[in-house]
């Protein structure tokens, strides 16, 4: 989409236009092992972000082994056929470099911020590819981590809001890999062994499953040259398969879990979208209305501000793969419980019948295009864009339609897509609370 | 290899300065409002924060939470807009915006496109002296906070013990009261309480006007002046904290409530910035902290994580940008199969070791490593630069002190550090808090009964 367009399109509602030029410049190549490079060049400060997003996620883990993508992309720093876990983070730290591996239910992300000048970056770069390349699982290590993984999930189980999040995305997506939490459970944990994170690793950690993002101080012959010395010794190996789509509750279910808290935790809703969804950006609009809009949002303002109810109430989609949650929650005390999920799904089912206002989506688009700038205005937010583009495919003019996205939405798209897309008597109800006695 | 990381360490001060171009710019309106502008144009967009020198710690007995039950009615409407206009208007001009309270301050922001700026200045100056109270807004509110309270505290076990923790490490010092309020001071507070800490406390001359971003000083200046310049400045009447006396013996409290995994706290004792007569002192802990915690590299996770294996987590803290002498702070869960005793122990041996034995050259290298680049990924977000100004300037230090931060630990000796260690981290000084699991009675059926009083302390 051209620059122009969006210049107008700004132009007819704000009336300003100095800062449409600020799009970042998304270059993308591909290695011969598959590997898909996505880099935007920025030499305003004197950083390197890079990102390896696998598609290595908790919907990989095998069934009766929960959990096991995220120890996977953990066990990495902690051993290599070189170095063992305290010589990595030595070498890591002594040039000021971060380092960190975090998995999702779609992706595995592992990635180091670096001083660009090639004293911090080269030696860098050596240490991270190690840790790609030839990681060891120790089994020591893994012993370790296993047991401080049955302690947090432990720890899990005294915060309400932690139980309800367990239990609601168990009940929303039953026997779909997305039931259960990437850090797994007690039973998947104890059984995990150094060679089934090792098969793991190797079927995942290839070329075909692999993206590459730069942000930062480098020209685009550096960059190509970074990507093939970190990843180009990647096997191309096999895309991993289709994850099966989510399927829809036939009824609803409610699920009350007795527990000695003062606030009760209230937690519905369904399967909502996919990433590259056609009624994304209606639902994503509308939701901004409904209850993604801090303290702006109907939600917000009939239970927060009118009645004093809760502290955070809130609706939102999160997007993936396959369809992602859609959740409505809030805490408040016992005695306001029954009151306040009447009022959510009061609300919910007003949004689904009438829509929004034509005033509210004015006021929404206002928000979200006027708020463009924010969105990327560090070097940390833009890679988080080249992260969520390279991982689910969207196109490289993803940012610079944004905001004629968000325009061209109506009040209609809004309507259509809610009533389509969420089923208010087959919501998964689930509360936490109540066992104070 | 120690003699390489000293070039190291050299060369990044280099790449440090040559980053550090933008400088910040400060004035004073007349009405005594300081206006501090740090220019960054590396995106079109602005920060503007507010800092009001008011929180936690000048709030009397009785009156906790005060500063932050305020902040939730400064959003409540003016005399010019209604209840949440701010809020609206803001959203609508694509911004985001939120508040926070701290023991030292109260702060307001607003992050927006950068031709924007005057309608956050606008909005800000009408609240700082136009702000409604209304009873209705009030009670609402109230009970807001009050579920935030729950949410915070009293359904966290960590939070609780913390909060303990700091009632049993201050004796007299208002940092022993937690910021959101105690409960009972929540439910006692009235709006005329309200209305008297607004007038006392919101005024231009005491407050810190902070901007980053893609602007232009005497731009922000002549705004400044345009928006806030009217407002009155009021007599701010001087605070008068009490002083902690020094602690002669250990302390020690712990906390029994339904939870599944134990906790320990521990905490010492030590100078502030500007309680720091010596001046390295502090910059000497905050070297220590990172030694002990500073990335997986540290001494805590290579020994007690993966040597010891006593610990999931265990970490060491200092901040010394505070308005009152602070607590050099530990904290950590026990691994599965030891005590929190153990890892006490485990702790204390730690301790030991730095006032034996000095800190090795490269160790200390390395954390200075991290130190200096971590303040150059810090120039990644307009934001946190502002936070950095406007934390210095409430807590009474110079914003200028941010020049020589990454100079001043530099130049912190292993000396030091042992020196830190052996005056602060001792056994007289310290205070330890435990948390204690109860069972937790878990039932999946439908149980009625109403959740009465909460009984955690």
């Amino acid at each position: 989409m051209g620059l122009i367009k969006q210049l107008m399109g700004l132009c007819l509602v704000f009336g300003w236009s100095s800062w449409a030029e600020a799009t970042p410049k998304i270059e993308y190549w591909e290695l011969e092992n598959g590997v898909g490079v996505y880099f935007v060049s920025s030499h305003d400060l004197p950083i390197v972000q890079i990102k390896l997003v696998v598609d290595a996620g908790s919907a990989r883990d095998p069934i009766d082994m929960k959990g096991l993508a995220s120890m996977t992309a953990g066990m990495l720093e902690e051993g290599t056929q070189k170095r063992n876990a305290q010589e990595i983070a030595t070498a890591f730290e002594s040039l000021g470099v971060e380092f960190g591996a975090s998995v999702n239910q779609d992706m595995a992300v592992l990635g180091i911020r670096s001083l660009s000048d090639t004293r911090y970056l080269t030696p860098a770069m050596d240490v991270f590819k190690e840790v790609l390349m030839q990681p060891s699982f120790p089994g020591p290590s893994l012993e370790r981590e296993k047991q401080r993984t049955l302690v947090v999930l432990k720890q899990r189980e005294q915060s309400p809001g932690d139980i309800a999040d367990r239990v609601f995305n168990q009940l929303v997506y039953g026997d779909h890999p997305y039931a259960s939490e990437p850090i797994g459970d007690a039973v998947s944990v104890r059984a995990m062994t150094p060679e089934a994170l090792e098969k793991f690793y190797r079927q995942f950690y290839v070329g075909s499953n692999t993206k590459m993002t730069i942000v930062g101080d480098l020209t685009t012959s550096k960059a190509r040259r970074l990507a093939v010395t970190l990843v180009g010794d990647l096997p191309k190996g096999e895309k991993a398969p289709a994850i099966i789509p989510v399927e829809m509750p036939k009824k609803s279910i409610q699920r009350h879990i007795s527990f000695p808290s003062t606030q009760s935790h209230i937690q519905l809703g369904q399967p909502g979208v996919i990433r590259n969804d056609p009624d994304y950006f209606p639902l994503f609009v509308g939701n901004y209305i409904l209850g993604g809009g801090g303290l702006v949002s109907r939600l917000a303002e009939e239970i927060r501000e009118k009645q004093g109810l809760a502290y955070s109430v809130y609706s939102y989609f999160s997007p993936l793969k396959e369809r992602g949650l859609f959740t409505m929650g809030m805490q408040t005390r016992e005695s306001q419980r029954d009151k306040a999920l009447l009022l959510l799904q009061k609300e919910l089912q007003q949004f689904i019948d009438k829509g929004p206002t034509e005033a509210e989506l004015v006021a929404a688009k206002k928000h979200l295009t006027g708020g463009f700038p924010l969105r990327i205005d560090s070097n940390k937010s833009i890679s988080g864009y080249l992260t969520v583009i390279g991982f689910y495919d969207l196109p490289l003019t993803y940012l610079d339609e944004f905001n004629d996205r968000i325009e061209s939405v109506t009040v209609e798209q809004i309507k259509d897509a809610f009533r389509r897309r969420l089923q208010p008597d087959k919501m998964i109800i689930v509360t936490v609370g109540d066992g104070r006695k | 290899m120690k003699l390489y990381l000293k070039m190291l360490i050299l060369s990044l001060l280099a790449v440090l300065s040559g980053a550090c171009k933008d400088p910040v710019h400060e004035m004073t309106l007349e009405n005594g409002l300081k206006v501090i502008v740090q220019e960054d144009h590396r995106s079109p967009v602005v920060v503007s924060q507010i800092w009001y020198k008011i929180g936690a710690i000048d709030e009397p007995e009785g009156l906790t939470g005060i500063s932050h039950v305020l902040e939730h009615m400064m959003f409540k409407g003016t005399k010019r807009y209604g209840p949440g206009e701010f809020s609206r208007i803001i959203a609508e001009n694509g911004g985001r915006e939120n508040a926070f309270t701290g023991s030292d301050y109260t702060a307001y922001f607003q992050q927006l496109e950068k031709s924007r700026l005057p309608i956050a200045f606008e909005l800000e100056a009408d609240r700082m002296h136009n702000l409604v109270l209304r009873e209705q807004d009030f009670q609402k509110e109230r009970d807001v906070v009050i579920e935030e309270r729950r949410l915070r505290t009293e359904d966290s076990p960590q939070s609780l013990t913390y909060e303990k923790f700091m009632t049993t490490a201050y004796s007299v010092h208002p940092y022993k009261d937690p910021i959101i309020g105690w409960m009972k001071d929540l439910e006692a507070l009235e709006l005329a309480d309200l209305k008297e800490w607004y007038g006392k406390w919101y005024a231009p001359n005491n407050a810190t006007l902070v901007v980053v971003g893609d602007v232009l000083p005497r731009e922000v200046f002549a705004l400044a002046e345009k928006y806030f310049g009217e407002i009155k400045p009021r007599a701010v009447q001087k605070r008068n904290l009490p002083i902690e006396p020094a602690q002669t013996e250990p302390r020690y409290s712990e906390v029994s409530v339904p939870a599944e995994i134990p906790y320990l706290l521990l905490g010492y004792h030590v100078p502030n910035a500007s309680s720091d007569k010596n001046d390295w002192k502090t910059p000497a802990l905050t070297i220590l902290a990172g030694v002990l915690d500073g990335g997986t590299s540290s001494r805590f996770t290579r020994d007690i994580v993966r040597g010891q294996q006593l610990a999931t987590s265990v970490g060491a803290d200092y901040s010394s940008v505070a308005r009152a002498p602070t607590l050099f702070l530990f904290d950590g869960t026990p691994a599965r199969g030891h005590t929190v005793s153990e890892l006490e122990q485990a702790i204390y041996q730690q301790i030991e070791k730095v006032k034996t034995s000095l800190v090795d050259e490269d160790e200390l290298d390395r954390v200075k490593a991290q130190v200096v680049a971590g303040d150059v990924f810090g120039r990644d977000s307009v934001f946190y630069q502002a936070m950095r100004i406007g934390q210095l300037e409430t807590v009474g230090l110079d914003h200028r002190l941010l020049k020589d931060y990454v100079k001043r630990l530099q130049s912190v000796t292993a000396e030091q550090v042992r020196e830190v260690a052996r005056e602060y981290l001792v056994k007289t000084n310290l205070t330890r808090t435990v948390l204690n699991p109860l069972p937790i009675n878990k039932k999946s059926a439908n149980a009625a009964g109403k959740g009465g009083g909460h009984g955690a302390h």
